[in-house]
C-alpha cells in the first residue's frame, strides 16, 4: 500500500527547547494512526507541522507527495484538521458552520449545499441544524467539529485529542464516527485515552520529549514490552525507553 | 474571491449577532444624541446643536466598531477556529480583508441611523448630510484597522480595557464633541491634536456645513492615521498568524 505520509528528519526548535526531534515516520494511505505520549512530548507541534501551521526548523514531511516545507499551499488543499479545542464559529448555526467551510475551499453554491447536506445526514444533525454552536453540547460541538474538517473531501485528516472532556457517551459515539471513516481516508489521531488508542488505531506511535519511542500495532506493543494491557506497555515505554531500557 | 466572501461574511454574522454590538453600537449613540437634545431643548449651548453634535456622534460612534472587530479577532485568536483556519486555503489577505471589510458598511449603517435620528429631532436635511455619510469612511477606516491592530495584539480581556474604556475615553474626551478642547488648556490641546480624533470630528463638522475648503488638514490627519495604522495592524497581524 501507497503511504499518505512520509516524515523524514522533521525537527522543531523553540528556542532552547527541542520540541520535536528528527522524526522519521511513514503512514500509509487510508491507516488510522494515532500518536500518543504525555504532555510535551511533541504531539501536537508534530500535527502543527504536518498541518503547515508551524514551519518546521529543519527535515521535511511529503503528504500525498506534497511538501510541507515547499508547497504548503498545496499540502492545505488535501487536509483537514479538527483542532484539540472545539473550534467552531460560535455565533453561527450548524448548518452556517458547515457552509463556512464549504465557503473557505472555493466550493459553488450548488457544492456547498450538497456536501452540507451530506455532512448533516452522515454525522446526524439534522435535528440541530439551525441550532447556533455556541447552544450544542460538547459532544456535539465535537462532532460538528469533525463534520466541519470531513466537509472539505480532505485525503487525510488530523485528529487532535477529538474525545478530550466528553462523557462516555458521547465518546463512544464519536468514536462510532471514526470508525466509519476507516480506509477511506488517512486519519492521523493524537490522544491521551490508551483505550481509544487501542479501539481505533491501525498503528500507534509513542512519543516522548519530541521522539518517536516505538511504532507498533497495540497488539505488537504489548509484546515488545510483554505486557497483558495497552496502558501499562505504554507506561513501560515512556518510562524505560532511552532511560537505560533503549528499545 | 469565494473564500474571502465566505470568511467575510461569518464575520459580519459573529458582530450583528451579538448583543452588545446592537445595544452599544447602534443604541448608544442614539441615546446620547436624545439625551444631548433634550438638554438642549431646555438650555439652548451652541455646542449641542444637531448640525454641530450630530457629525460628532457618528464619529464617536465608530469607537465601539473598533471594539467589535478587536473583541472578535482576539476571541478568533483565542479558540481554535483560527488554527482551523489557518490550515485551510485562506490567504493571509483573505484574514485581514475579511476582518476589515465587513465593519465597514456596519459604520456606514450606524451613521445613516444617527442622521435619520438626527433628522426626526429637528436637523434640516441637506445633500451635505449625504457626503457627511459617505465621508465617514474615512475615520471608520481608521478606526477598523485599530480594531484589527488591538485583535491582533491583545487579549480579549486586554481589548476589553484597552478598546472598551481608553478609546472610548479618548474619543469622547479629545474630540471636542461635546465641550470646545480650548477649555482644557493648552497642553492638552496640543495632545488633542496631535492625535486623529478631532480631526475626524472637524472633516465630519465641515462637510455637514458644506465648508468644503476646511476639509483640509483634517482630511490629511485621519488618512495618515488610517494608513499608518493598517500597516502596523498588517504586520502585526501577519506576525502574529506566523506565531500561531
Amino acid at each position: 500500500m501507497k503511504n499518505a505520509i512520509e516524515i523524514k528528519g522533521l525537527t522543531k526548535d523553540y528556542k532552547d527547547i527541542r520540541a520535536v526531534d528528527n522524526l522519521d515516520l511513514e503512514i500509509r494511505e487510508g491507516e488510522l494512526f494515532s500518536l500518543l505520549g504525555v504532555n510535551g512530548a511533541g504531539k501536537t507541534t508534530t500535527i502543527k507541522m504536518l498541518c503547515c501551521i508551524t514551519t518546521p526548523t529543519s527535515g521535511d514531511a511529503l503528504l500525498n507527495g506534497k511538501s510541507i516545507a515547499r508547497n504548503a499551499e498545496e499540502v492545505k488543499k488535501i487536509i483537514a484538521v479538527s483542532p484539540q479545542e472545539t473550534a467552531v464559529a460560535s455565533n453561527l448555526s450548524v448548518e452556517e458552520n458547515l457552509f463556512l467551510m464549504c465557503g473557505v475551499h472555493g466550493f459553488d453554491k450548488e457544492k456547498a449545499r450538497q456536501k452540507t447536506a451530506e455532512m448533516i445526514e452522515e454525522f446526524k444533525l439534522d435535528r440541530i441544524r439551525s441550532k447556533k454552536a455556541s447552544k450544542l453540547s460538547g459532544g456535539w460541538q465535537r462532532r460538528l467539529s469533525i463534520a466541519m474538517a470531513l466537509i472539505s473531501e480532505p485525503q487525510i485528516l488530523f485528529l487532535d485529542e477529538p474525545t478530550l472532556g466528553l462523557d462516555v457517551i458521547a465518546r463512544s459515539e464519536l468514536w462510532d464516527s471514526i470508525r466509519e471513516l476507516k480506509g477511506k481516508v488517512t486519519i492521523i489521531l493524537t490522544t491521551h485515552y490508551m483505550e481509544e488508542a487501542e479501539e481505533l488505531s491501525d498503528r500507534i506511535g509513542v512519543m516522548r520529549d519530541g521522539r518517536l519511542l516505538a511504532v507498533g500495532t497495540a497488539a505488537e506493543l504489548k509484546e515488545l514490552t510483554g505486557e497483558d494491557k495497552f496502558e501499562n506497555a505504554f507506561i513501560k515505554l515512556v518510562k524505560t525507553t532511552g532511560k537505560g531500557g533503549e528499545r | 474571491m469565494k473564500r474571502l466572501f465566505a470568511f467575510s461574511g461569518r464575520t459580519m454574522k459573529e458582530i450583528l449577532r451579538d448583543p452588545l454590538t446592537m445595544g452599544f453600537g447602534l443604541g448608544f449613540p442614539v441615546l446620547l444624541l436624545l439625551l444631548l437634545s433634550l438638554i438642549q431643548a431646555n438650555i439652548p449651548v451652541d455646542m449641542f446643536e444637531l448640525t454641530h453634535l450630530t457629525p460628532g456622534i457618528t464619529v464617536f460612534g465608530l469607537s465601539f466598531m473598533t471594539l467589535f472587530s478587536a473583541q472578535l479577532i482576539s476571541k478568533d485568536r483565542g479558540s481554535s477556529l483560527l488554527t482551523r483556519l489557518y490550515t485551510t486555503p485562506l490567504k493571509a489577505t483573505d484574514f485581514i480583508l475579511g476582518y476589515f471589510l465587513p465593519v465597514l458598511p456596519l459604520c456606514l449603517a450606524q451613521s445613516v441611523i444617527c442622521y435619520i435620528v438626527a433628522l426626526i429631532l429637528g436637523m434640516q436635511f441637506s445633500i451635505n448630510i449625504i457626503w457627511a455619510i459617505l465621508m465617514v469612511l474615512v475615520p471608520s477606516f481608521f478606526y477598523v484597522a485599530l480594531g484589527l491592530l488591538c485583535g491582533s495584539a491583545l487579549t480579549e480581556k486586554q481589548v476589553g480595557g484597552i478598546c472598551g474604556a481608553l478609546l472610548t475615553n479618548f474619543s469622547a474626551w479629545l474630540s471636542g464633541i461635546w465641550f470646545d478642547i480650548d477649555m482644557l488648556g493648552k497642553g492638552i490641546k496640543t495632545f488633542a491634536n496631535a492625535l486623529p480624533f478631532i480631526h475626524a470630528v472637524e472633516l465630519e463638522r465641515a462637510v455637514v456645513r458644506g465648508d468644503f475648503s476646511a476639509i483640509l488638514p483634517h482630511l490629511w490627519w485621519v488618512l495618515g492615521y488610517a494608513v499608518v495604522l493598517t500597516v502596523i495592524a498588517v504586520f502585526v497581524f501577519l506576525r502574529q498568524m506566523k506565531r500561531q
